[in-house]
């Protein structure tokens, strides 16, 4: 006698003590704690937080312990927290030209005000694994310097004032900066929107489309004409007070791009810009986000839309991780009558097909096998 | 003026108060001229009846643009309290609302001076809530459309007397249009885009 | 830490007015798609967050909740969702159909007739009927906005020149109220006509693609077809092994590696409040002997 499946609590249940015995791993093996993962894995927590769109290191290192190290599941579980946030308004626009600066680095000139500060980078690391680093390493302390008084002006204010590269947009009081967790998004959807979903993007799906730019597909001429990596502060205005408060300080990294001419008749050729922010120390994000965003602009620069990487529907619908693994992964969901469907109709057309086909001769089956 | 203090209480209980008024208005729209009662209790300006008051309480927020009627908008009462219990913004220009609350029907505005939406996206429509006298007593409206077995009658007292002559306007922009709410004391009936006036008794 | 507190149904009550708003609005525009700002849940994208949000809105405390996958109750993601509403809201759950007020389903219609008094949520992965003919939302979005459905037609008619039938079999496109094309969620076509004229109000969430579509009660829902290739409904020919039933959708279960097969209803409740009315199939135990027919 056949007995339908039944059980699927129980299964459900020790499924997931299973998951909590093998994420804690060797029991005699300490346990990781949030400081550790914060302070020793840190840039996997910087992703988290600017993919899950919410700047709180230690709710971004404990996701990291629970997803078991898979950033997805850990943006995933950050991004469901926020979602459930009461929301109180938005912080006044961040200074980046304000930023305390602790790396700084520009492709486009030599020497800059303030100078370039390579700070902590893999840059010129040689790619050699560090046994030293298996255990019980103990790193020189820092060098020090006394802190420069030099302002530390954007590159692309710099190129700004002779007019050189277009200016960036100006904040318009009156129209509200749009939120795509707030209100669903329609096409064509403005900068502020694109660069949202940009930065909450997956970083491998923006360094794939970046890269296609560089390789022709949408060619922009890029240059890095700033990375900068440092603490800005934060300040909310508060209505009741009348003045803008100070929340505190975040770690960004900021990256602008500059790119090949716009010009016509009656304007003056000058470089465009592409941007990129993140939390953290994100720099690979940051500079494919640049590269996405200048493609992005190609109806605003009356560019041939050609590339993926130009096309806004294309790029913002599929950017997600959230939403790209949650359906890639829901094929794993039973589709048993679907499937059934379609296996009625296939049969119903395989039968039609052979009593409308001759037999085939013995030796063709035997040749095809 | 009037102090935060002293303005009439919103619901007591948020979450189900908003959960069992939604399911009234949900039912109302699913079945249009079918009477739905709200049960909710809350405060409310003079000039709101109780189930205007529980369908703004449940539906209204800073995303929604609401417009009053000259009756409504006569003192600052309703605005105030609308304000300080949903955030939504009370605006003057009808045509941008997202909902309209309509105090006095006999003066409702043409209705080209609401929102219709647009093809794309016809539910960009603004939604009128409109304070009748009696949705039990009056004439018979005998109604058609989906959510409705064959047809339903709606007896009653409601201004302006051509209300069903004017949401003809539906059936020609279909699917822009208006739903209509109507709210006679806690008695709520709904006439959305798509429901048809067959014939009008006594 | 900033230590999570949730509200009644798990949503804030934020989330749940502009939920609202939007399924008010799909009731009035019977069939179209209305966009809503889609919120991250609990449980991944694709995998129900569109019907939990909806389900989750129109949810209260004296409701009976019931969830069902592929048509059964026992499926393990029927389960995670039952779980959650009992643990989230607090509502009573059952697996019969007919006392439940709320049904939140993934791919199947119950085979009990519904009736008025119950609200039947689908969870919808792609809600646009279009989608596979033309991937732009713009384009879509101007189609429905024309009417324009010949694309569908010419898909469909191309089917019958290739295969001699309309070679979609689930997820079947519907006409609702004669304008809008609908897509019936990945539900097999045997279901399709269970929405036309259906006492219960019929609500579709779709939750990664932000939309939110509804189909009032009492309201004409055609399955798109020709009038030479009209539409028809299919299901194996068989009766339940453990129920007889003649007249359900019917799962293939796989018996051996010998290629023996068995049909059983898709509807648990179904097929098992069949049984217990004393109905027997092939495959069914003991008492099926001692009961001449059934």
């Amino acid at each position: 006698m056949y007995v339908a499946v039944k059980g699927g609590e129980r299964a459900i249940e020790n499924a997931h003590r299973l998951l909590a015995h093998e994420r804690r791993g060797d029991r005699e093996v300490p346990e990781l704690s949030l400081a550790q993962i914060s302070g020793q894995l840190s840039l996997g927590v910087d992703r988290i937080m600017t993919e899950g769109s919410l700047y709180d290191r230690e709710l971004a290192a404990l996701a990291l312990k629970q997803a078991r190290g898979d950033m997805i599941e850990a943006i995933f579980l950050v991004r469901a927290f926020r979602a459930t946030l009461p929301r109180f308004g938005a912080s006044e626009p961040v200074d980046t030209g304000q930023m305390q600066v602790r790396r700084r680095i520009s492709s486009t000139f030599k020497d800059i005000p303030g100078g370039q500060i390579l700070g902590p980078t893999f840059d010129y690391t040689h790619r050699l694994l560090d046994p030293e680093l298996a255990e019980g390493s103990k790193p020189e302390a820092p060098a020090t310097a006394e802190a420069s008084a030099a302002t530390m002006p954007r590159v692309t204010d710099i190129l700004g004032r002779d007019g050189l590269i277009e200016p960036s947009p100006q904040l318009d009081a009156n129209s509200p900066v749009g939120d795509l967790t707030r209100e669903p998004l329609s096409f064509p959807a403005d900068r502020d929107l694109r660069l949202q979903n940009l930065a909450r993007a997956d970083e491998g799906f923006l360094l794939a489309l970046g890269y296609s730019t560089q390789r022709g597909y949408g060619r922009s001429h890029p240059f890095a004409g700033e990375i900068r990596l440092g603490e800005v502060e934060v300040e909310f205005m508060a209505e009741d007070v009348g003045f803008a408060v100070p929340l505190g300080a975040v770690t960004l990294t900021e990256c602008q791009m500059v790119n090949q001419f716009k010009g016509s008749a009656t304007e003056a050729p000058c470089f465009t810009r592409g941007y990129g922010l993140a939390f953290g120390q994100s720099e690979r994000k940051t500079m494919s986000m640049a590269l996405v965003d200048r493609s992005l602009r190609a109806r605003e620069l009356g560019e041939e839309i050609v590339a993926p990487a130009q096309d806004e529907e294309f790029v913002m619908s599929h950017s997600d991780n959230v939403q790209a693994t949650g359906f890639v992964e829901h094929l794993k969901l039973p589709h048993y009558v679907d499937f059934q469907s379609e296996l009625g109709l296939l049969r119903k057309l395989r039968q039609e097909f052979s009593e409308a086909t001759v037999e085939i001769p013995e030796p063709m089956q035997e040749a095809a096998e | 003026m009037t102090t935060v203090a002293e303005l009439p209480a919103g619901f007591a209980d948020k979450v189900l108060s908003a959960q069992t008024t939604f399911r009234s208005v949900m039912d109302a729209m699913a079945r249009p001229g079918s009477v739905q009662r709200v049960i909710a209790e809350s405060g409310a300006p003079a000039s709101l009846m109780r189930g205007t008051a529980a369908i703004a309480l449940t539906l209204f927020d800073h995303d929604t643009p609401v417009w009053l009627d000259p009756l409504l908008s006569e003192t600052s009462d309703v605005a105030k309290w609308l304000k300080f219990h949903t955030s939504a913004p009370v605006i003057s220009d009808s045509s941008i609302s997202s909902f309209a609350v309509v105090g006095d029907a006999r003066a409702l505005p043409a209705l080209d001076r609401f929102a219709f939406g647009s093809s794309e996206y016809p539910d960009r429509s603004t939604t009128v809530i409109l304070q009748v006298e009696s949705l039990t007593v009056g004439p018979a409206f005998e109604l058609r459309g989906p959510g409705i077995d064959g047809t339903a009658v709606l007896r009653a007292t409601l201004q302006p007397a051509d209300l069903f002559e004017r949401l003809a306007v539906n059936a020609t922009l279909f699917p822009r249009g208006i739903d209509i709410v109507l709210v006679a004391d806690d008695a709520v009936v709904a006439i959305p885009r798509t429901t048809r006036l067959v014939a009008k008794g006594d | 830490m900033n230590a999570p507190v949730y509200n009644f149904a798990y949503l804030d009550e934020q989330t749940k007015r502009m939920i609202r708003r939007a399924i008010l609005k799909g009731i009035a525009i019977p069939g179209y798609q209305v966009p809503f700002a889609s919120r991250e849940m609990p449980m991944p994208y694709g995998w129900g967050t569109g019907g939990v949000q909806v389900t989750a809105a129109i949810l209260g405390p004296d409701d009976v909740l019931k969830v069902i996958d592929q048509g059964s109750d026992d499926t393990t993601n029927a389960i995670s969702i039952r779980k959650f509403f009992a643990r989230t809201a607090g509502v009573a759950t059952t697996t019969a159909t007919a006392d439940a007020t709320v049904i939140q389903t993934r791919h199947r219609i119950p085979e009990a007739p519904l009736h008025g008094g119950q609200v039947l949520v689908y969870q919808v992965p792609i809600p646009e009927p279009l989608r596979f003919l033309e991937p732009r939302e713009t384009e879509t979005r101007r189609m429905h906005a024309l009417g324009e459905y010949g694309l569908m037609h010419v898909k469909l008619y191309e089917d019958i020149a290739r295969f001699g039938h309309i070679a979609t079999s689930y997820a079947y496109p519907v006409k609702v109220n004669a304008r809008y094309v609908m897509d019936p969620s990945p539900t097999p076509k045997f279901d399709n006509p269970k929405m036309d004229n259906c006492p219960a109000l019929q609500l579709f969430g779709a939750g990664r693609e932000k939309r939110i579509y509804a189909i009032p009660p009492y309201t004409s829902v055609v399955s798109l077809d020709f009038e030479d290739h009209p539409f028809t409904r299919y299901r194996f020919d068989a009766p339940c092994a453990l129920c007889g039933a003649g007249d359900s959708y019917l799962d293939e279960i796989v018996t051996d590696d010998q290629g023996s097969r068995m049909f059983v209803c898709s509807d648990t409740d179904y097929c098992e409040g069949r049984q217990a009315e004393g109905h027997r199939g092939s495959e069914s135990a003991a008492p099926h002997k001692e009961r001449p027919h059934g």
